[in-house]
């Protein structure tokens, strides 16, 4: 049905606000079970490009596409309205800020969706919230209100709720960067343990030795371009564009 | 003072005080009732029915009441309306506190964080879905206090049907001073019995506000 072979693949991204030109003609492809992390300075266009993808921020120009099917194809406003809902419970989205519902508990945040959506009733959503709290280790705090939980805690709980649409990718815009250093780790273990797990995921990214630790690709952004990618172990250690290195040096000295 | 007279008089004035109750019940649910439908044409995504519920909101907020009222009232049978005196008093003053209302309920909707309809809109909820589930739940949270103030305005605004007529609290205090002579009294004890009304509402409402807010 159509010729994309890959899993995800982007194909000339473009995006502009009005003359700024956000996203200049960016390619990508990800495979299933792919990790790719996406490096870059602030204001490059990393939230952009991975909110295009499931067309939180729709593009300008391009096409993104998701196991054979194109995202953002054109359609009439009711027809493309019921064609990116679908698509969308297909693709999990993990915010910096989490954006938990605050006016729902721990569990109605994550039971929610699969019973709006997928017409779960009441026991088969509260058995999926017990396995995918219990998965992110916040089945004690199951009817906690967010305003109770910590930062690490509530972003725990906002992959619990993307995880219970069971996507087939999951999307994280600087999940850490918002916690305390001490509450960053939990959140990265759950991450980590989602790798294991062969999940497709693209990862936006402050944290240069996580992503070294479970990415098989690493993208570096700037200006709106891919200045450079390939495995960890090269972009990191033998970064090829004076650009990266730049970016690199400023980073590993600001964290160190 | 009369405290004699005011004792005779205030069974009149109680009944009088439950007519303003009721003018302020049924213009509240009308305000309500417009104030909704005027946010939902303020957010609407159709620029011409912003439009329109913007012009509602600016012709009866920049208008007094009172000659919303008259224009209701005494000018209606000249275009075909024919009301009696407290339905035009309900109509006119839920109209223009509906104006009120649309400002109020609009507030407190465009006030909730625009990430909490992305979280929605992520895990495919459709953009009535995210509303009702996400939105107007926690936006209903933040519109008790501010429609209080506005039931607070409203109940005081039931006065201004004394001038159609209505025999509510101020129309009543008239018609005893025009027998009596004691305005200071007549008007006093219509000022006690607001007073109550709007103190009962004043903790109604912070009650409301206290029992739907998250722990
Ligand atoms: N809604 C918007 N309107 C105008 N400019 C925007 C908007 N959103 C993002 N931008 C601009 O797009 C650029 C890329 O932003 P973003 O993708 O958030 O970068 P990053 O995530 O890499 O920090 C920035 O210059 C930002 O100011
Ligand atoms: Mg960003």
């Amino acid at each position: 049905m159509s010729d994309k072979d890959h899993f995800v693949e982007i194909r000339h991204a473009q995006k502009s606000y009005g003359s700024l030109e956000v996203l200049k003609d960016i390619s990508l492809n990800v495979e299933r079970g792919q990790i790719v992390a996406i490096i870059g300075p602030s204001g490059s266009g990393k939230s952009t490009l991975l909110r295009a993808i499931n067309d939180l921020d729709p593009l300008t120009g391009g096409e993104v596409w998701l196991d054979g099917v194109q995202v953002n194809k054109s359609l009439p406003h009711r027809q493309y309205e019921k064609h990116i809902n679908e698509m969308r419970q297909q693709v999990g989205m993990v915010f910096q800020h989490f954006n938990l519902f605050p006016h729902m508990t721990a569990r109605e945040n994550v039971t929610m969706a699969p019973m709006l959506l997928k017409g779960l009733s009441k026991a088969e959503a509260d058995k999926l919230a017990e396995e995918q709290l219990d998965k992110v280790g916040m089945l004690d705090r199951i009817d906690y209100y967010p305003s109770r939980l910590s930062g690490g805690q509530k972003q725990r709980v906002a992959i619990a709720r993307a995880l219970a649409m069971k996507p087939k990718l999951m999307l994280f815009d600087e999940a850490t960067s918002a916690l305390d250093p001490e509450l960053v780790d939990e959140v990265n273990m759950v991450m980590k343990k989602l790798a294991e797990e062969h999940m497709t995921m693209i990862i936006v990214t402050h944290e240069m030795d996580f992503a070294a630790s479970v990415c098989d690709r690493v993208l570096f952004m700037d200006q709106g371009v891919v200045v450079e990618e390939g495995p960890p172990s090269v972009v990191f250690k033998n970064p090829t564009k004076d650009r990266t290195r730049e970016f690199l040096r400023k980073h590993l000295a600001g964290a160190a | 003072m009369d405290i004699d007279l005011m004792m005779r008089v205030y069974p009149f004035f109680l009944t009088a005080a439950w007519t303003t109750i009721q003018l302020s019940v049924l213009t509240a649910l009308l305000g309500l009732a417009m104030g909704a439908l005027g946010a939902s044409a303020r957010l609407s995504r159709f620029a011409l029915v912003r439009f329109i519920g913007a012009a509602y909101v600016s012709l009866f907020r920049g208008t007094p009441a009172l000659i919303q009222l008259f224009i209701l009232y005494f000018g209606g049978p000249q275009i075909g309306i024919q009301l009696d005196a407290f339905e035009a008093g309900v109509i006119g003053l839920g109209i223009n506190a509906g104006a009120y209302m649309t400002e109020t309920i609009r507030g407190a909707i465009i006030s909730i964080d625009k990430g909490q309809r992305e979280a929605g809109r992520t895990l495919g909820l459709s953009q009535w879905q995210a509303t009702y589930k996400i939105i107007l739940p926690q936006a209903a949270r933040l519109m008790v206090r501010p429609l209080g103030v506005n039931l607070n305005m409203l109940i005081k605004a039931t006065a201004l049907v004394a001038a159609i007529s209505v025999v509510e609290l101020t129309y009543t205090a008239q018609r005893y001073i025009g027998s009596t002579y004691k305005p200071f009294e007549m008007f006093l004890l219509a000022g006690v019995l607001y007073m109550i009304i709007i103190y009962a509402t004043g903790r109604a409402v912070a009650w409301l506000d206290r029992r739907v807010q998250i722990t």
